[in-house]
């Protein structure tokens, strides 16, 4: 029987949500192509992980060893590419995270697999592996065909897939581990987290999150103020936080924070999904553009498509007007 | 310390409105303005200060039509001392598998003790070079990285993790390092090391100077062939707001105030 491999990614003890979205479009395919599903769980105290993975799959392929305690893509490579030369899967799915791209592209050239990364869907279309993945920052999408091949690798974009529980009662099979010589090219030293700055972009209520479109340090009062006017705070795309504009932990986004707040005001953001996946829970969402093909309207309840630089001023006064005061 | 630093010459595409191209392949370039990939305008500085720090060498390379010359220059303005442009028209239609093959062609001849680019590029994001290369090479990677110390043979890293978090790993070198966004502060070009950088050498190399075959690049050397490119499907419209900045804002404070916000 074929497989389609699903790896677990963890950390800190926690399973990460990419493995359960993965998971579920995983079965998906292993039911239109009769392939069974299994998940590959490396690391080394992790028992309790394998029963909760067992209720996803068919398989838990469990390797246990110090050495692959945190992740390591020179121990993972090592040990996945074992089983997937042993089992040569129809398909491994490996998390389009951090994790995942320091991992993937190695272990695909090592077993000249093709590999498609970033994949926001993926389907058999006889034994071809047809994938679709964003290019230029999400403004486009590719359907793309991947070299035919006896088993491929993909990485999955987060959150490209909603999670959903099956009912399955998998076997856990433990394999020995193979990482018998040591690991040499690359050690993990420790987590580090960048000092708090002093304000929880998660607490707010209203957040006026800026991006690219900001154009200039000097235009930064002028959104502090709007923010403050509303009694909120400002948030930010990954460039303001590049730039140095905005402290770290004002970054909404994968690689930042999470925010639900009551309305977000989105001023010249595009709309790549890294930011988008940070706020589009949030209650109301407004965004002002210029480009009317942002993928920020998409997922906005609002849409202004304008200059933020003439929008801002005048919503500003229109605010004060309101309250009452003077601009 | 001898680094090559890998660029691409891309299209600036955040704050554009995109065309599909009429071969539904690819985008509309014209009327773009092209430059560095950000990230390995940020590949670049780190480079640079490496070698102001430790000494040795810089080597720009990039892989695209006589155009990315522009994109060299730039890096050799700001420090590097070399650049290598890597042109072919076999080379095109090439995915991030195929561009690895290529760089690692014309690189295992060079002299280097690092190898650093951007974790992806802002036109394609395959976010797959970098390691690939390693691989190639034989050598150690890692990506994602946000700071970089180097010490007695190995590089201590910073890689960015999700939700903020960061992880320190130890990297033995030589090595590739894929940058992350933010790792420096570009610095800006003078007008001098503009003009001394046109006069500085852009070696140009092809298909079989580097040894490789037609097989080897574009689609028929690539993992991945683009059959359709599309604007992705809408699955929710916001509603649009029209009128003047006043008026879109009035509406706009109208709604807030219906929340119970201002």
């Amino acid at each position: 029987m074929r497989e389609i491999f699903v790896l677990a990614e963890h950390r800190q003890g926690q399973i990460r949500d990419i493995t359960f979205e993965m998971l579920t479009k995983g079965r998906e395919l292993a039911e239109k192509t009769n392939a069974d599903l299994t998940v590959v769980l490396l690391g080394k105290d992790v028992k309790e992980h394998a029963k909760s993975l067992s209720e996803y799959a068919k398989k838990v392929l469990l390797i246990k060893d110090t050495k692959l305690e945190n992740f390591n893509s020179e121990a993972y490579q090592k040990a996945l590419s074992n089983l997937i030369n042993e089992h040569k899967p129809l398909l491994t799915m490996i998390g389009h995270t951090s994790f995942g791209v320091d991992l993937a592209p190695s272990l695909a050239a090592a077993l000249n697999l093709p590999l498609a990364t970033d994949c926001i869907d993926l389907e058999f279309e006889s034994e071809m592996l047809v994938i679709t993945r964003q290019m230029y920052g999400g403004k486009v999408n590719i359907r793309a065909t991947v070299r035919k091949s006896e088993s491929y690798i993909v990485t999955v974009r987060q959150a490209a897939f909603a999670a959903q529980k099956p009912d399955m009662n998998g076997e856990i099979i433990q394999v020995p581990s193979p990482l018998s010589e040591e690991i040499t090219k690359k050690r993990f030293i420790k987590y580090v987290l960048p000092p708090p700055s002093g304000v929880d972009i998660t607490a707010a209520d209203v957040l006026v999150g800026i991006g690219r479109g900001i154009k200039e340090e000097n235009n930064m009062p002028m959104v502090e103020e709007l923010a403050k006017s509303l009694g909120g705070v400002l948030a930010c795309s990954r460039p303001i936080v590049d730039k140095g504009w905005l402290p770290s932990d004002r970054q909404v986004g994968t690689s930042g924070k999470t925010v639900k707040p009551k309305v977000y005001i989105a001023l010249g953001i595009s709309g790549a999904f890294q930011h988008v996946l940070g706020m589009k829970n949030s209650d109301l969402i407004i965004a002002v553009n210029k480009d009317p093909n942002a993928p920020i309207f998409s997922f906005a309840d609002y849409g202004i498509v304008d200059d933020l630089f003439k929008v801002v001023p005048a919503l500003k006064g229109k605010v004060y007007e309101l309250k009452g005061q003077k601009a | 310390m001898d680094i090559v630093v890998c660029v691409k010459h891309v299209p600036e595409t955040a704050e554009a409105e995109l065309k599909i191209a009429a071969s539904g392949k690819a985008i509309e370039k014209t009327g773009l303005v092209f430059d560095i990939n950000e990230w390995d305008d940020y590949a670049l500085e780190e480079a640079v200060r490496i070698k102001e720090k430790l000494g040795g060498t810089v080597t720009a390379i990039t892989i695209g039509p006589e155009d990315s010359d522009s994109t060299l220059r730039k890096c050799l303005a700001r420090g590097a001392d070399k650049a290598i442009r890597l042109t072919d028209m076999k080379f095109e239609g090439s995915d991030g598998y195929a561009i690895a093959k290529i760089l690692h062609s014309a690189i295992k001849d060079l002299p280097f003790d690092l190898i650093l680019g951007g974790a992806l590029a802002g036109d394609d994001g395959y976010t797959m070079v970098g390691p690939i290369l390693a691989e190639m090479l034989g050598i150690s990677h890692s990506t994602m990285v946000k700071k970089i110390e180097l010490d007695d043979g190995v590089a201590k890293v910073n890689r960015e993790l999700e939700g903020g978090l960061e992880e320190m790993v130890e990297v033995k070198l030589p090595a590739v390092l894929t940058v992350q966004t933010g790792i420096n502060e570009p610095r800006y070009v003078s007008i001098m090391g503009i003009r001394k950088a046109m006069q500085k050498e852009i070696k140009a190399l092809g298909l079989t100077d580097i040894g490789l075959s037609e097989n080897d690049v574009g689609e028929t050397g690539s993992w991945i062939k683009i059959e359709k490119m599309f604007v992705p499907p809408v699955e929710k419209q916001a509603e649009f707001i029209k009128g003047t900045p006043e008026e879109v804002a009035t509406k706009i404070t109208e709604i807030i105030k219906s929340r119970g916000l201002i």
